[in-house]
């Protein structure tokens, strides 16, 4: 067991877990935040996707030794009132059907606006071929990334 | 209007709540089974609820509580049934709110998901109870103004008297109209006076997933819960021998470690009731990295266990199971799946004189179908919360199935089904997968033996190792065909391990005169269950890739060879039990052929069509692929579906869509092979799942406009793809393709 001081969604957090312990389960176990998912712990399927410092992370597999005082951002974090430009993306195009990936799709797709804000449809593609939707709402998924780009740079 | 009796549904029209709505099992707050919660709408809550019937509860402002029966893994079956209910009742969607049910079979019935029954079975109880409640609001209204019920009319959640200028909201009606009895007769709307069913609403829960709030079985918490994980045997055909858990039970953090045999030695098993491994062993903890650090210190023989027969009452009555002994691989299964498609297998059915018809065909088409055992991968692995406390017990857990369950943990527990009270969190994908609730027993037994709350959670690779898989099937089809290529006999075999896939009353039985039917199976103890349309999956590509072979060789254009057999079907059908409606059948393949206009096909395009019939609906495709330096782009697919009313259409695009994208993903790539007992894919590193580059760059969805109450929607769209697939293939690769799946390096051909 070992003490740290997190950053999580803006608040400061302190911990004391085994230093091993992923992201994902401190996350889901420890501070009770359960809208990153785990689906497959070996950084696969995506469903487990936060944002560190902004780049979009597989938190199944970022120690939470490693973490040190970088931001950490989860679905929960991600605006404050559930209108991130993404996320009203995901209401309009009436994204999910079972939803248990949607978290991850929607932190990598918010991750991949803020560097690129004006993707191609390839450049979609590569950023959320990472995260897997067995419910299969990628047309979906793809449509509501070029509304989102479309509402960030208007 | 359709005068229906109330009866049917009155023992789901019981007023006084034996449970609390929603809080049945803490948890999941209240407000957070809502839709729409902003402050606003808080603010709005109403000061007092009055309860018209189970489904429904009006309060003193306007605003209504509907509560949804069954549980929700995708379908979006928690804005659509509700919807149902609102448009009976006569009230504006804004102001409703939407409840989720727990198990109570006394006031809602059989509450499931599969079969794609959901909305077909719910649709008149369900409207029932919105023009029950309608009919009391107006009585009250009528007793209040003193004026003849049926001058009385509503819109919107109020209520008019026009001779005398009456009017009043249901929210002021709602305490009379509570008192008032339901007639024994209550009228429906006409299908074209509709307002909510047939326009499409967006999804009650999409606020909450967009934001990540916990509702899925994977994310209950309770205080004091411990984190449960299991050891299952590495391979098919073996059970627990002996285990060392000191080295475990060592470990930080770690409770127990305990031995769980999930049911009892003389337990009747029914038909859901499907288990691998006959006894496993669970680790117990605090966290569950804990848990996980510890199963991997667990030392545990495992041993062969012994061939066994077993009695399974299930839906088609008793049945023998037969278990083998052994480690079964897939190359033996290949192997024997060849020698038994050789033999004569069971006859299922026979139309004419097809033995004289193949003697004297002057071409005879002969080609053989096979695929693989798939995995169901929902995207939330298996779980279940429990928590037994002396003779009761607590579940909460993502199960399509409640009700077969239940006496299953009574037995397992020892204690009385009525003391078990079940919350239906909303699953995270199901596929059929998780109908099969033995996880549920599983947590249950380990809650009983460490007295404690539990959240049994399986890795990736403990759901994708555990079995009940889409078995892996065989299918041989013949055709007779005359001098002028006229198809006169067709002759289908079909068997798998370790059941049949075989349908043999649907078309094209019914089209031709000539016609024969077998089965066979072969045993197994790799277990295997529902996967989203069960045989149709497999039987769709088979018949379907046939067909389109059929036509070929007739040198007809596929779509119109389909609707001369329908045709034939419709006018002077051949047998007395036909399972689809020729006509149906023919409408989506005609709207089909319009709207992908089939007869333009564009520039690099390969075009395959598809069609089939299962779960009360018809479903149809044209897939397009691109090749592109030697891999298959699909660059859209155009469906058409017949499921009768159309309650949500956005809602049911999207399941269309994810039914042709699943499809396409299990057709390209699905497979789960076995060595010597073990399945040779654990997780998504090895088992190829379609991602976002793999699917259609664009989707079309066309419904047949019809006045027929609804039928299935959630699985018909998905086996006809199978064939669509395979038929694109052929024409972008000039080869044929039998075995599933489609795109490995042995069969893709550029």
């Amino acid at each position: 067991m070992a003490k740290f001081n997190l950053n999580i969604n803006g608040k400061e957090r302190e911990l004391d877990v085994d230093p091993t312990t992923p992201m994902l389960w401190v996350l889901r176990d420890h501070i009770k935040l359960v809208g990153t998912k785990y689906g497959c712990g070996i950084a696969q399927c995506g469903a487990c996707t936060v944002h560190l410092d902004g780049n979009a992370v597989r938190s199944c597999q970022l120690p939470i030794s490693s973490v040190g005082d970088k931001e950490i951002t989860t679905i929960e974090g991600l605006s404050e009132k559930g209108d991130h430009p993404v996320q009203q993306a995901w209401l309009e195009v009436d994204v999910p059907q079972c939803g248990y990936c949607q978290a991850g799709q929607i932190m990598t797709a918010s991750a991949l606006l803020e560097k690129n804000p004006n993707p191609s449809d390839e450049e979609i593609e590569t950023a959320m071929n990472g995260n897997i939707c067995r419910c299969g709402t990628y047309t979906r998924i793809k449509k509501a990334v070029k509304i989102a780009a479309n509402s960030i740079n208007a | 209007m359709t005068l229906i009796k109330t009866k049917i549904g009155r023992r789901s029209f019981i007023r006084t709540s034996t449970l609390a709505s929603g809080g049945l099992v803490l948890g999941f707050n209240w407000l957070a089974s809502c839709k729409n919660k902003t402050e606003e709408e808080i603010l709005a809550m109403p000061k007092e609820w009055f309860e018209m019937n189970s489904y429904l509860k009006i309060g003193d402002n306007g605003v209504v509580t509907i509560t949804t029966p069954n549980p929700e893994f995708g379908q979006n079956i928690r804005t659509s049934m509700p919807m149902i209910v609102a448009e009976e009742l006569g009230v504006d969607w804004k102001n409703v709110i939407v409840e989720q049910a727990p198990y109570h079979a006394e006031k809602y019935g059989m509450q499931f998901t599969g079969g794609s029954r959901g909305i077909m079975t719910r649709w008149e109880p369900l409207r029932m109870a919105g023009a029950s409640a309608r009919h009391v609001l107006i009585a009250a209204a009528a007793q209040a103004w003193q004026v003849p019920a049926n001058e009385i009319t509503t819109e919107d959640g109020m209520l008019y008297h026009k001779a005398t200028e009456k009017s009043a909201g249901y929210g002021e009606m709602a305490s009379a109209a509570a008192q008032i009895t339901i007639p024994e007769d209550i009228t429906l709307k006409d299908v074209k006076d509709f307002k909510i069913i047939g326009t499409s609403h967006k999804n009650v829960d999409a606020k909450s997933i967009i934001t990540g709030e916990p509702m899925f079985g994977m994310d209950y918490q309770k205080e004091g819960m411990l984190i449960a994980m299991i050891v299952h045997p590495p391979a098919f055909g073996m059970t627990l021998k002996s285990m060392d858990a000191e080295a475990a039970k060592a470990m930080s953090g770690i409770k127990d470690v305990v031995a769980i045999k999930s049911f009892k030695d003389d337990y009747e098993k029914g038909g859901f009731d499907v288990n691998a491994f006959p006894e496993i062993v669970a680790v117990v903890g605090n966290s569950t990295w804990e848990v996980l650090q510890a199963k991997k210190k667990l030392n545990v023989e495992w041993q062969p266990f012994d061939s066994y027969t077993e009695t399974i009452n299930g839906f088609r009555g008793k049945q023998t199971r037969n278990v083998p002994s052994g480690l079964e691989s897939s190359n033996s299964h290949e192997a024997k799946m060849a020698e038994l498609a050789a033999k004569p297998g069971k006859i299922v059915r026979t139309d004419g004189n097809p033995k004289a018809a193949f003697k004297n065909a002057a071409k005879i088409i002969e080609r053989s179908y096979s695929a693989p055992f798939l995995a169901h991968n929902c995207m939330e692995p298996l779980n279940a919360f429990a928590h037994v406390e002396g003779d009761k017990a607590q579940i909460a857990a993502p199960v399509q199935i409640p009700s077969l369950i239940l006496p299953t943990l009574a037995s397992s527990l020892g204690i009385s089904a009525e003391n078990i009270a079940m919350e239906m969190p909303r699953m995270g994908g199901g596929f059929g997968r998780k109908a099969y609730a033995h996880y549920v027993v599983e947590a249950a037994m380990i809650s009983q033996k460490v007295k404690a709350p539990v959240k049994l959670v399986y890795t990736r690779e403990d759901d994708m190792t555990n079995g009940i898989y889409r078995p892996s099937y065989h299918a041989t089809y013949r055709a007779a065909l005359d001098e002028n290529n006229n198809l006169t006999a067709l002759h289908v075999k079909a068997g798998g391990v370790p059941e049949s896939p075989l349908f043999a009353n649907r078309f094209p039985a019914g089209a031709i005169d000539n016609y024969m039917a077998e089965e066979w199976a072969i045993d197994s103890n790799i277990t295997i269950g529902a996967f989203r349309a069960p045989r149709s999956n497999f039987m769709a590509g088979a018949e379907q890739s046939f067909l389109d072979e059929i036509a070929e060789a007739s040198g007809k254009d596929p779509i119109q060879f389909r609707l001369d057999l329908l045709n034939r079907a419709k006018e002077n059908p051949v047998g007395e039990r036909n399972d689809y409606d020729a006509e149906r059948y023919a409408g989506v393949l005609e709207l089909l052929r319009e709207k992908s206009d089939w007869s333009a096909t564009p520039t690099n395009i390969n075009r395959g069509i598809s069609a089939y019939f299962c779960h009360n609906s018809y479903a149809a495709h044209v897939l397009d692929i691109r090749m592109d330096d030697g891999k298959p782009v699909v660059e859209k697919v155009v469906c058409a579906i017949d499921c009768g009313i159309v309650v949500n259409p956005d809602a049911a695009i999207n399941m269309a869509e994810g039914a042709i994208t699943d499809g396409i993903g299990n057709a390209f790539f699905g497979e789960l092979p076995f060595i010597d007992g073990m399945p040779q894919k654990t997780n998504f590193h090895e088992y190829q799942m379609i991602r976002i580059n793999d699917a259609p760059k664009e989707i079309e969805v066309h419904f047949v406009e019809n006045e027929i109450p609804p039928t299935g929607m959630g699985e018909p769209p998905f086996p006809p793809i199978f064939g669509a697939v395979a038929n694109a293939l052929y024409k972008a690769t000039g080869q044929r393709h039998y075995q599933q799946p489609f795109v490995t390096e042995k069969q893709i051909v550029g």
